[in-house]
């Protein structure tokens, strides 16, 4: 658990974050969420101590992250960017193998958790791990970006704008991968975005700051339906509110007993997808499967009652 | 230019190569217009020009015009690289080999004042083909490895031709005859100083670099200062340090014991030691500056302390530019190294001096051309160092 109490950050007389207190809970993505220059990124630079507090304090799990050396501290955390800051003179292997070797791992240690990332990462550890980043596309260099910042199998990682430069076909296939390895390995994950979608997508909870100061934090449905300020109002869009809300559910959560004719669509797809079937196809209930199965319907009733705005 | 369509086809015809007609030019000019070699009764007094047909024997004569007629035809004519290489290259050893040929030719029996020297025209035919070999080398962008291996056959092209004996009737070797001992040891003391010069000033020059990149304050003033001491003339630095250094020699009898004094081998290194500081400093500065700000945020947040970043990733980044700073150094010192001997440094600067004040141009030359050719060598080794340690993306270019 991240724990930040009341952490300031200023130079010379302008707060760029201004007495933000919020708890992250282990095993969940949190995402804080602002434009450019809400003091996000110092914030997320504040938990490694990249950016020193001017006052306030950081606990993880109950330690103050003052009470060891900052270099110790940031060899637990992986720490990823945008743009992800790959060593240019370093094979991919060894840019994988940075926290590890600092770690003092041994060499065939080292190795095989090169090799294991790269599979996880679907890069042939053959074919890639001798290569150079400059011979790798973006994605896949993001990819090594993000597998560097796990190699030392750390419980909590940062990211900080982690897909802002990647086409939009590469960054969902990105998010996706990161989705996937958060559950399996269960990190706890603080995600910088400006990218109110992308933070909607991603976090269980979701950070909005704006001028240094902490909005709103809470989880998406929440922050959608019940904005705290116009500010995140229009972060959200208005025009996009009740579609947003459906794509946080899986239509599993609003399957009802009964038939409907037509194609089936996956009980694992999310409401706004059935909704887009049920409006393409001009009909008012979809039938549902799981895993082959019919096991009932969903309604466009439902899916009115479920975008309207929550009371 | 009958045919009007066939210049609507520029490729396809015969065209000019536009360098080709300025060294087609040049050889022509030096060929008519410059003596070959120079015939001097002893070595103090000015030379009696020759011409080929009068400095060469009528067979070697004949075939060295014939070639020189066909190459100012060839050099016209846009051809691919590599015969222009070859051209080049063949020219210059024949014309080599041509006036060593003159200087037994033109040596009369038994004479041991006479003197032989490559005239004007030698030097500019000889510079003519060294320019077509240079520029098809630079359009055949040869990488690091296949340039020293030019570089390596080049030299020992050199050495075979001063042992084999080919050149022993010219001026140059003459001088070098008579004093061979003075020649290596000089030419010892001018490594030395060049070299040691520079070894001292990396030791100190590029922490001092890493110092100034840290804090901008100490930048501003330290490159200030070296900015100042670059722009002293070098016989002036040379002079201004014999007052100070031969009171400290004086004040400090331990010091003068190690050879420190106001003239000599002492104010020579000190010298260029400052010269070399502005570059090497500058160079470690600007290369550590343009490390990308994302490795080292990067390097930052895995938990690389400040040691561990500068080692593992600012100085092996800012690599290639320190390098250029070194091969920068270096060059310049080999040739400011000359001015040494004015102040008893020592040097191929001696011969130089000497040869200034007995007016006898070959003894210059024995300082200058083994000056040249070290700095030469050593740009060229530099150079390829520097391009194989620069980022795959640059070289690929």
């Amino acid at each position: 658990m991240i724990e930040i109490a009341e952490i300031s950050k200023t130079y010379g007389n302008s707060a760029v974050v201004d007495r933000v207190t919020m708890k992250v809970e282990p095993h969940t993505i949190t995402v804080i969420v602002g434009t450019s220059g809400s003091g996000k990124t110092t914030l997320l630079r504040m938990i490694n101590r990249l950016v020193e507090p001017s006052s306030g304090t950081i606990r993880i799990d109950g330690e103050d992250t003052r009470t060891v050396p900052a270099y110790e501290l940031r060899r637990r955390m992986g720490y990823a960017i945008q743009g992800h800051g790959l060593f240019p003179h370093r094979t991919v292997g060894q840019n994988i193998g940075t926290v590890p070797k600092l770690l003092g791992w041994d060499k065939a240690l080292i190795a095989r958790r090169v090799d294991e990332l790269l599979e996880l990462f679907q890069l042939d550890p053959g074919e890639y791990r001798d290569r150079m980043p400059s011979e790798l596309s973006g994605g896949q260099q993001q990819r090594i970006g993000v597998a560097r910042a796990l190699a030392a199998e750390p419980n909590i990682l940062l990211m900080d704008e982690p897909f802002g430069a990647l086409d939009p076909i590469i960054r969902a296939q990105a998010q996706q991968n990161l989705l996937d390895i958060q559950k399996r390995f269960g990190t706890t994950i603080v995600l910088v975005t400006h990218d109110m979608e992308e933070a909607i997508h991603l976090g269980d909870r979701i950070a909005v700051m704006d001028d240094g100061q902490l909005l709103q934090y809470a989880a998406p449905e929440e922050i959608i339906a019940r904005p705290a300020t116009d500010f995140i109002d229009e972060l959200i869009g208005t025009g996009e509110r009740p579609f947003r809300l459906l794509s946080l559910a899986s239509i599993r959560a609003a399957v009802e007993p009964g038939e409907a004719d037509g194609a089936s669509i996956s009980a694992d797809a999310t409401l706004r997808d059935a909704f887009a079937e049920l409006l393409w196809s001009g009909r008012t209930a979809l039938p549902v499967e799981d895993r082959g199965k019919r096991i009932g319907r969903v309604t466009l009733a439902e899916l009115k009652r479920r975008a309207a705005r929550p009371r | 230019m009958t045919q009007g369509v066939g210049t609507a086809l520029p490729k396809r015809t015969i065209g000019l190569d536009k360098l080709g007609v300025v060294i087609a030019l040049i050889l022509a000019a030096a060929w008519l217009l410059l003596p070959f070699a120079d015939f001097k009764p002893n070595r103090i007094l000015p030379g009696e020009p020759r011409s080929i047909f009068s400095a060469l024997p009528p067979i070697y004569a004949a075939i060295l015009a014939v070639g020189l007629g066909l190459s100012i035809f060839a050099s016209l004519i846009r051809t691919s690289a590599i015969p222009r290489l070859l051209l080049g290259f063949i020219g210059v050893v024949a014309l080599v080999l041509a006036i060593g040929v003159a200087g037994h030719y033109l040596t009369p029996e038994g004479d041991n004042l006479a003197r032989i020297a490559p005239g004007a025209g030698f030097w500019v035919l000889v510079g003519a083909y060294a320019l077509l070999a240079a520029d098809s080398l630079t359009r055949l962008r040869l990488g690091p490895w296949p340039r020293l291996a030019i570089l390596a056959l080049v030299v020992v092209g050199i050495c075979a031709l001063l042992w084999s004996g080919a050149w022993d009737e010219l001026s140059i070797l003459k001088e070098y005859a008579s004093r061979h001992e003075a020649f290596w040891r000089e030419g010892q003391i001018h490594i030395l100083l060049a070299f040691g010069s520079l070894i001292v000033a990396c030791i100190v020059g590029i922490p001092l670099g890493i110092a100034c990149y840290r804090s901008k304050r100490l930048r501003t003033i330290v490159l200030n200062v070296l900015n100042a001491v670059q722009t002293i003339p070098s016989i002036a630095l040379f002079g201004l340090l014999i007052a100070p250094l031969g009171a400290l020699a004086a004040a400090m009898p331990g010091l003068a014991a190690i050879g420190v004094s106001g003239i000599g081998v002492a104010p020579a290194m000190l010298a260029l030691f400052l010269y070399s500081l502005l570059p090497l400093v500058a160079n470690t500065v600007v290369g550590l500056l343009g490390v990308p700000e994302d490795a080292n945020d990067a390097a930052m947040g895995m938990g690389m302390t400040d040691g561990q970043r500068l080692v593992a990733v600012e100085l092996p980044l800012a690599f290639p530019v320190i390098l250029t700073g070194i091969r920068i150094v270096l060059v310049q010192n080999i040739g400011i190294a000359t001015i040494a001997a004015l102040i008893g440094g020592g040097g191929f600067g001696v011969f130089v001096f000497q040869g200034i004040g007995q007016t006898a141009m070959d003894l210059v030359l024995l300082g200058a051309v083994p000056t040249v050719g070290l700095a030469f060598v050593s740009a060229v080794i530099l150079d390829a160092f520097v391009e194989m340690t620069s980022p795959r993306e640059a070289a690929n270019d």
